[in-house]
């Protein structure tokens, strides 16, 4: 299994060429352009997009997409989404342009949209509070019930002049007692509302820890030899509470994969056995969704694909993902249901092993492997599920014809697609 | 004897404060504070009406409507609903389950002693 590649636009068009045995003057003059800036573009010194990228795929007898590299087709999802969602006249067949004449603007809009989205995920989350944090609705119940019996008595008393000595003292101490507890309850509740602006228009508690976990592999694999606490590292990481109650999740998780397969150890099986998951789980003896988080933790330094790992619940909802070149998830809810993970989830304890590519890149290819685990049962209530699924890129050649997994159905270019919930704009235009 | 309330209400001072302005105006009043066993008393003390908080520990409110409903020893029995939640579902939900009137706290004293009279001494 190669690692996969990742190479720039500049870099496949050389390739590109070179297999065909065009010579660059050759090419460069079928394109309109001069040889030695076909060279600065052969080694990315310049980026191109958009009318010329697509004179010379046609020169090449190539589809444009399989030009551009992973970071570029990123960010043009990201514009297409950004257009889409805004609803604006926006001119989605001109993004290309966009982001090769101004990428700092195209990155702009790429930031925008993602503050946008977890702004409008917030402002969603504050206003379903009422509905679905038990815990703010106990508060304010709390509360209400306070002022209710405060207002009957003080009623009671100021109504009532023949009231016996006997009532008045009972109540006017229920009163008081009513008083000190909404004294309280106030505190708690304002307390628990005010949250520091950094937190409302900030990522997302779990994107905090990806982002953290992605810069600090080299720490985790040392706290496996080092022993070092993970309330340590918790602290010093630094984030707000709510991200720190993952981390610490985490970090607990993978020091417990880490005490089953120990990292130098298990490097080698991986290796040895081509990142099989089902032959490591019976190595180790542990579960898929331990051997998935562990393959994906493998250092593309050290000559491993670069893995990707997503973990949701029964709802779908992304818990964890760690992304890797051409691969990632929608986090918005809307991913494309053909994805491994939510077969999986079909099928508790059933693994799914499935080899897709994308649409947008049909040299991209991941074998998918998938398992959805029972994680917690409590006596009368429904199962807690969790589903795992690791992403290993560029397999080898499978017996099937690989599944085709979008990223989500408005801008999928996929065709003929039965699970599609709603038209692309970029076939429907 | 006058006519029997029974309250199903789960704040001590809420059920001391309407229980005495209730009796004060000659009905008896049985209180009773847990949703779970809540069924039990109204069939071991058959009440003429029932005073009844949404959040209760154990059941719900509208668990207990929709049991009384359902029993055709009580499904005629009128049932006031208490409950801080006001919005707009939570009436509707009562309504479709129910009850014959619905209350949101903090409720006046008079409120609910006037419609326990209209209730009880038409």
């Amino acid at each position: 299994m190669s690692v996969a590649s990742e190479a720039k636009t500049g870099s496949r068009i050389r390739e590109r060429r070179i297999d065909l045995g065009l010579r660059q003057a050759d090419l460069a003059q079928s394109v309109g352009i001069s040889a030695s800036y076909l060279n600065l573009i052969e080694h990315n010194r310049r980026r191109i997009a958009g009318r010329l990228l697509g004179d010379i795929a046609r020169s090449l007898d190539v589809e444009a997409a399989l030009l551009m590299d992973g970071a570029d087709r990123e960010v043009l999802e990201q514009m297409q989404a950004a257009a889409i969602h805004s609803k604006s006249k926006a001119e989605i067949d001109r993004a290309e342009d966009l982001a090769s004449r101004f990428p700092g603007w195209a990155e702009l809009i790429c930031e925008q949209t993602r503050r946008i989205s977890n702004l409008e995920a917030k402002v969603q989350e504050l206003s379903d509070r009422m509905s679905h944090d038990p815990a703010l609705a106990a508060s304010l119940h709390s509360v209400i019930s306070s002022v209710t019996s405060i207002r009957s008595t003080a009623s009671i008393l100021t109504s009532d002049e023949k009231l016996d000595a006997d009532w008045q003292s009972r109540f006017h101490k229920n009163i008081h007692d009513d008083a000190v507890r909404l004294a309280g309850n106030s505190e708690s509740l304002i307390g628990y509302l005010e949250a520091p602006q950094e937190t409302l228009i900030g990522n997302l508690p779990a994107q905090l820890v990806e982002e953290w976990v992605e810069g600090n592999y080299e720490l985790i694999r040392g706290m496996e030899t080092s022993g070092r606490a993970v309330a340590e590292v918790v602290e010093e990481a630094g984030l707000d509470s709510a991200a720190s109650l993952l981390l610490t999740q985490y970090l607990d998780e993978a020091m417990s994969d880490a005490a089953v397969m120990p990292m130098s150890e298990f490097a080698k099986e991986a290796k040895k056995r081509d990142y099989h998951p089902g032959e490591l789980a019976e190595v180790f003896e542990t579960n898929l969704s331990a051997v998935f988080r562990r393959l994906s933790v493998l250092g593309p330094e050290s000559g491993h694909p670069p893995m990707g790992l997503t973990v949701c619940d029964a709802s779908g909802a992304i818990l964890y993902q760690k992304t890797a070149p051409e691969f990632g998830l929608s986090r918005a809810g809307n991913a494309c249901p053909r994805w491994p993970i939510f077969e999986a989830l079909g099928q508790p304890g059933r693994p799914v092993e499935r080899e897709v590519v994308l649409p947008t890149a049909p040299k991209t290819r991941f074998m998918c492997y998938a398992v959805a685990e029972q994680t917690l049962s409590v006596l009368n209530e429904p199962p807690i599920i969790k589903a795992t699924m690791l992403a290993i890129p560029n397999p080898s050649e499978g017996a099937k014809p690989p599944l085709t997994v979008g990223p989500t159905c408005r801008i999928c270019a996929a065709t003929d697609c039965t699970a599609r919930r709603e038209l692309s704009v970029l076939t429907s235009a | 004897m006058g006519k029997r309330v029974l309250l199903i209400e789960d704040e001590p001072n809420i059920i001391e404060a309407i229980s005495f302005i209730l009796s004060r105006d000659g009905f008896t009043v049985h209180t009773h504070e847990d949703g779970e066993t809540a069924m039990e008393k109204v069939r071991a003390t058959p009440p003429d009406m029932i005073i009844l908080d949404v959040m209760l520990p154990g059941r719900s409110g509208f668990d207990i409507l929709r049991d009384l409903r359902a029993d055709p020893m009580t499904a005629e029995l009128p049932v006031l609903m208490l409950t801080a939640r006001g919005q707009t579902k939570d009436r509707e939900l009562a309504e479709r389950l129910g009850a014959d009137h619905f209350m949101t706290k903090p409720f006046s004293n008079s409120e609910v002693r006037d419609h326990v009279r209209a209730v009880l001494e038409t």
